[in-house]
């Protein structure tokens, strides 16, 4: 019902306030010799913002503000004690009134007082609602009879309205700078708060990782050394580098030099379905098939490899980076110019030769930029070690042990009623700063090499 | 000048000698290397075969599961709570709810177990088994699903009607062969009578393996493992889809029409160029800890909410909707924009009304990829809660949830290991299904589009 | 200072561009083509050429954009291999023996048969590993020496050395577009070919480069057999000893420069000579 009066209220606005603004323009415009700085459409759109933004803004206003209006009206109608009760009872009451008050009633009879209120509170609920539509109406209107006021000839009702969308635009570009933005202030202030328990050099040169949960309410607060989470990171990302790169970057250059563009069709989109695919779905395969192959691969030549470790891990994410790499590198292999190509093809070289000794080296600074937004992502990824890595942050150089990443533990140390005070939770936030400083130090770097790289050739 | 750079016949002579003796080693060197890169695309293909492979052997078989019929007498005698109470009767819809409540709840306290038992035994008149070891056969829901048609149809009180109620998880792995049958009995969930009245029952029909419908109509749930569905999960992922089109397209497309087409360019562009493009990289849980921080503990938004995870997923989505169209907004031909300009068109008209019609394919592309992306994501989602145990479809955005990915990652933790690896494939199946199904979609809408420019 | 010192030596000498019909026959045939087509796809883009090129003279072909002049150049080194449905017809023969045959290598054709580019493509490498390059992949060099020496050779050759002995470890890419093309020159030289076809050679530089990489095609002439696509008929004019003219796929007609350049035969090659094909 409300929502039906306010939605017409909005549209009779727009409606009346866009024919206000065009005939008005029009009739100016007819029979003078006088021309219209803009068509009557823009003389429309200019009044239907001058009415209806004062109402939208009245009525936000009462969105954000109406409930704790509500709830003090409500109290104020109930005697004071109430009041002074536990929040959760307060809250009660309050519903209580608004129950009897709708007509759907209380379990039980309910007292006079709370009828009384429920009564005063109808009828503030009725008049305050009028009074709201009232008062967007009337700004509504006041705006719209301001904005037919300025219709005159020479008015740039274009550029005015063209100026607002400028406005809107930029207000959404800020978004994304918002967005880092809330990241580095909430990483940084939650990482701070979390150093004030844990001295950072504590913390960044740490070598065992024991976040004890308080679950017996003593001051112990566990250990939080960085290195081994770092080390297992390094290590997985390392791993996934040696199955990711050979396969993606020799695909790449198969599919680009010597494939049939048939074969290329029909092979290109297969390989990009590996990126298509969620990383929990990755993690499930690690931990359902690659796990228990490679640890009895393990069993048969004699290494003892667990299901859930490093390589494990490191295997399936260098799976999911291949197309990363292969469609980068096809990419930037694409970039250098086949003139080169021909030149070399044409002293006599081999194909293999060709791609090896020049367009390879050409294309060098590309590729190591791509490797580098691939560990980006290596080290930044969450579910694959999550459920593959075996989670246990121990400083261990064996692959084949399980391990655990930065990303695991903050995972582990937020999931959970996070209470945002204990260094246990908090902790998560100094972990995704290191996080976020070492992708952001990688991309930045990636970004850089591939722009020069990119450059060169343009 | 000696006689290695001889021009003419000479030098040639000599020269093609040397060529001539490289050629075979070149040539291996050549094959070798052309063999590499074919091993690496069977490789890349043959992970996608097992990964796919794995998924449907595993997956498929779920949708199909065991489902006992039989014949369900409502013994008026064990069900308990009388008639249900009348709307009439009451003063206050309040009242009547209240009466409501109590009359289910004793309706629920009745005898269930022995309904099921009775009408199991009736299935199987001379089969000896224990009462316990009975019950084992079907899901610990059957009770609660005999309960809910008695709800629907109080009528049913006195009669004998036929019913179809799930097998327990553990009969499922029997019959499916999904826990290794000739395991001694002390590995075995089920008692020998359990699992030979499951056989007899599959022999005669009593137990066929229909499809499981319920996969997509029920929620999750821990004490009936048989009867876990997706429901609450497809719906939390459809609330936070919603948000991120609602948001990430207006908001992604305003933003890159800005950057592309009106923004000076100075330093602060630039800047805004490279902060999109770095937020593009940024592991996705970081944006998890920016709304635990911020959505949930700065501005106090309820926890495991799909508004919230929507939110995360918007922000983390728009840089990739950004950047495609900005891409799209280049690909249009300068020519169509001085064409306009020069018809008196404004920058606003010339770029509104001409330049970004062209990319709507691109941007309907990047929309698509980038809703899929957030589709998939689960460890942002980790963080905020979102991976609670539910127990009921959220009827809004602000109710608790969970998602589709964070299902999956709660699934394959679940002890009931043989039932659950091929219910999580299964939800897999769904997922990639769906995300196959976006982009259908897109495939579908572009060809037409770009039909129609 | 170079490049003006290059002018003024260019304006000074005069080339040598007409030999007499009686010097030419003692150049004796190098490369013959009979009935050479080839299809792009479903698309022919020449129609049964046959032509013979002499020993240590310059031919040049010639013709509006199109003809089937550089595709016809590429097939002499089978370059066209390397274009994804691009099928080579007909016969060419290099001292006698079948390019096209299979027991024939196409790794030591183009190391017999080098090619320069119409746009100055060195490798991103240093000036002497450009140059370098022919040799080591092919094993030319013995040893360390030898192949400095070959990479000196080749550059004075290409009348390049004295430009840049200083700065052999630079990149190529450094250079300038007339240095460039030179540059790709020596490392054309450098493996040793008996013939070096040149795809427009001068289409991306300035008069002045042109006029330098001209003078050094001449000099060339007295070791090389080298066959020029020119869209310029001056140039064409001013290096060659042959010339062909092509249009539309076919050989028109081919003959001594000088003939046809005063007195051609074919209507076609007239209008096109006068500038009335463009």
């Amino acid at each position: 019902m409300n929502a039906l009066v306010i939605a017409a209220l909005l549209l009779v606005l727009l409606t009346v306030s866009y024919q206000v603004g065009w005939s008005r323009s029009r009739k100016l415009a007819d029979g003078k010799d006088t021309r219209l700085h803009s068509r009557p459409i823009y003389h429309g759109a200019l009044a239907a913002l001058f009415a209806l933004l004062p109402a939208i803004v009245i009525l936000g206003l009462w969105a954000l503000f109406s409930q704790s209006v509500t709830n003090s009206f409500i109290l104020a109608q109930l005697p004071a004690e109430v009041a002074q009760q536990q929040p959760f009872e307060v809250q009660a009451a309050v519903s209580r009134v608004q129950a009897i008050a709708s007509g759907y009633g209380v379990i039980g009879e309910p007292t006079p007082m709370e009828t009384a209120a429920a009564s005063a509170y109808a009828s503030f609920q009725q008049l305050s609602f009028l009074g709201v539509i009232a008062a967007a109406a009337a700004l509504g209107a006041v705006g719209l009879f301001w904005a037919q006021r300025r219709i005159a000839p020479r008015l740039r009702a274009r550029t005015e309205v063209e100026i607002f969308v400028r406005l809107a635009l930029i207000a959404c570009s800020t978004v994304a700078i918002l967005t880092t933005l809330g990241i580095v202030l909430s990483l940084l202030s939650d990482a701070l708060r979390f150093f004030s328990f844990i001295s950072p050099l504590d913390f960044f040169f740490g070598t065992t990782w024991n976040p004890r949960f308080q679950s017996t309410g003593s001051g112990s607060a566990g250990e939080y050394g960085l290195l081994p989470l770092l080390w297992g990171t390094v290590m997985i990302s390392i791993i996934a580098m040696l199955v990711a790169v050979p396969i993606g970057l020799m695909s790449a250059i198969y599919l680009s030099q010597y494939a049939h563009a048939r074969v290329r069709s029909v092979v290109k989109p297969i390989i990009e379905i590996l990126a298509g695919i969620p990383t929990i779905v990755y993690g499930f395969f690690a931990l359902v098939t690659v796990g228990p192959f490679l640890s009895g691969l393990g069993d048969v030549i004699g290494i003892n490899i667990r299901a859930t470790s490093a390589l494990t891990a490191g295997v399936v994410m260098g799976i999911m980076i291949i197309p990363f790499i292969s469609s980068l590198s096809d990419d930037i292999l694409g970039q250098v110019p086949r003139t080169m190509r021909d030149g070399s093809l044409g002293l006599g070289a081999t194909q293999s030769e060709t791609i090896r000794k020049v367009l390879l080296p050409a294309a060098l600074p590309g590729v190591v930029g791509a490797v580098l937004l691939a560990v980006s992502r290596a080290i930044g990824e969450t579910m694959i070690v999550v459920l593959a890595a075996g989670n246990s942050p121990v400083l261990r150089a064996n692959p084949a042990e399980p391990t655990s990443t930065v990303t695991v533990s903050i995972v582990n140390q937020l999931t959970g009623d996070a209470d945002f005070t204990s260094p246990q939770s908090l902790v998560a936030f100094a972990l995704g700063l290191t996080l976020f400083a070492m992708t952001l130090l990688l991309n930045v770097l990636a970004l850089y090499i591939v722009r020069k790289f990119r450059e060169q050739y343009e | 000048m000696t006689d290695t750079v001889l021009p003419g016949a000479a030098a040639g002579a000599q020269n093609r000698e040397r060529v001539r003796k490289s050629l075979t080693r070149r040539h291996r060197n050549e094959t070798l290397f052309r063999w590499a890169g074919i091993l690496s695309i069977a490789a890349a293909l043959g992970f996608v075969a097992i990964l796919f492979g794995m998924i449907l052997s595993k997956g498929l078989p779920s949708f199909w599961q065991s489902t006992v019929h039989f014949e369900a007498y409502f013994d008026p005698e064990l069900i308990q709570g009388g008639p249900r109470p009348e709307r009439a009767d009451f003063a206050s819809p309040a009242d009547h709810q209240q009466a409501v409540n109590t009359w289910q709840r004793a309706v629920t306290m009745s005898n269930w177990n022995k309904i099921v038992e009775t009408g199991l035994r009736e299935a199987a008149p001379d089969f000896e088994i224990e009462s316990r070891d009975l019950l084992e056969l079907v899901t610990s829901a059957g009770r609660f699903q005999l309960r809910d048609i008695y709800f629907a149809d109080p009528e049913v009180l006195g009669q004998t009607v036929p019913v179809s109620i799930l097998a327990s998880a553990n009969t499922d792995n029997w019959l499916k062969g999904t826990i290794d049958r000739s395991q001694p009995d002390e590995r075995q969930q089920l008692a020998a009578t359990t699992r030979a009245l499951a056989d007899q029952f599959e022999e005669n029909g009593t137990i066929s393996f229909d499809f499981a419908w319920h996969i997509f109509t029920n929620v999750d749930s821990r004490s009936a493992p048989a009867t876990a569905g997706l429901a609450g999960a497809f719906m939390g992922s459809l609330y936070m889809m919603i948000v991120v089109i609602v948001l990430a397209v207006p908001i992604g497309v305003a933003s890159a029409v800005y950057l592309e087409e009106f923004a000076p360019k100075n330093r602060l562009t630039d800047l805004i160029e490279v902060n999109i493009n770095n937020l593009a990289a940024v592991p996705s849980i970081v944006f998890g800890l920016l709304g635990a921080a911020v959505f949930i503990n700065y501005f106090g938004l309820p926890r495991s909410a799909p508004l919230v995870g929507g939110l995360v997923l918007t922000l983390m989505t728009l840089p990739t909707i950004i950047i495609a169209t900005r891409a799209a907004l280049r690909a249009v031909p300068p020519s169509l924009r001085q064409a306009a300009l020069g018809l008196g068109a404004s920058h606003n008209q010339t770029v509104f009304h001409h330049v970004l019609p062209m990319t709507y394919p691109g941007v309907l592309t990047a929309t698509i990829i980038g809703v899929a992306q957030a589709l998939g994501e689960t460890a942002p989602l980790l963080l905020i809660g979102m991976s609670a145990f539910i127990a009921n479809i959220p009827a809004g955005p602000l109710d608790s949830a969970t998602a589709l990915p964070v299902q999956i990652y709660l699934w394959q933790g679940n002890e009931n290991r043989n039932f659950f690896e091929a219910r999580t494939s299964a939800a897999i199946i769904v997922l990639l299904g769906l995300m196959l199904l976006l982009n259908a979609i897109a495939i579908f809408l572009r060809s037409r589009l770009e039909k129609r420019a | 200072m170079d490049v003006l010192a290059g002018k003024v030596k260019v304006t000074s000498k005069t080339l040598d561009q007409t030999m007499n019909p009686a010097e030419l026959m003692d150049h004796p045939i190098r490369l013959s083509a009979r009935d050479v087509t080839v299809h792009y796809g479903e698309k022919q883009a020449l129609h049964g050429i046959s032509i013979d090129i002499p020993d240590r003279a310059v031919t040049a072909f010639i013709g509006p954009s199109g003809c089937g002049k550089s595709t016809f150049l590429r097939c002499i080194n089978r370059m066209n291999d390397t274009i994804e449905g691009a099928k080579v017809g007909g016969k060419i023969e290099l001292d006698g023996e079948d390019i096209y045959s299979a027991d024939l290598d196409v790794v030591e054709l183009r190391a017999r048969v080098g090619m320069v580019f119409q746009k100055p493509n060195p490798f991103p490498k240093s000036i002497y590993d450009n140059v370098a390059y022919g040799p080591r992949i092919h094993g030319l060099a013995k040893s360390k020496a030898d192949l400095d020496e070959i990479v000196i050779s080749s550059l004075r050759k290409a009348g390049l050395f004295e430009e840049v002995k200083d700065r052999l470890a630079e990149p190529g890419t450094g250079l300038s577009g007339g240095q460039q093309q030179r540059l790709c020159i020596a490392r054309a030289i450098a493996v040793g070919p008996e013939v070096i076809l040149m795809d427009e050679p001068c289409s991306a530089l300035d008069p002045i480069a042109t006029a330098i990489i001209e003078e050094l095609i001449d000099e060339l002439r007295e070791n090389y057999t080298i066959v020029i696509v020119t869209h310029s008929m001056q140039q064409a004019a001013r290096v060659s000893q042959k010339t062909a003219f092509f249009h539309l796929g076919n050989l028109i007609e081919h003959g001594d420069t000088e003939d046809i350049f005063t007195n051609p035969v074919n209507k076609q090659t007239q209008d096109y000579i006068m500038g009335r094909i463009g």
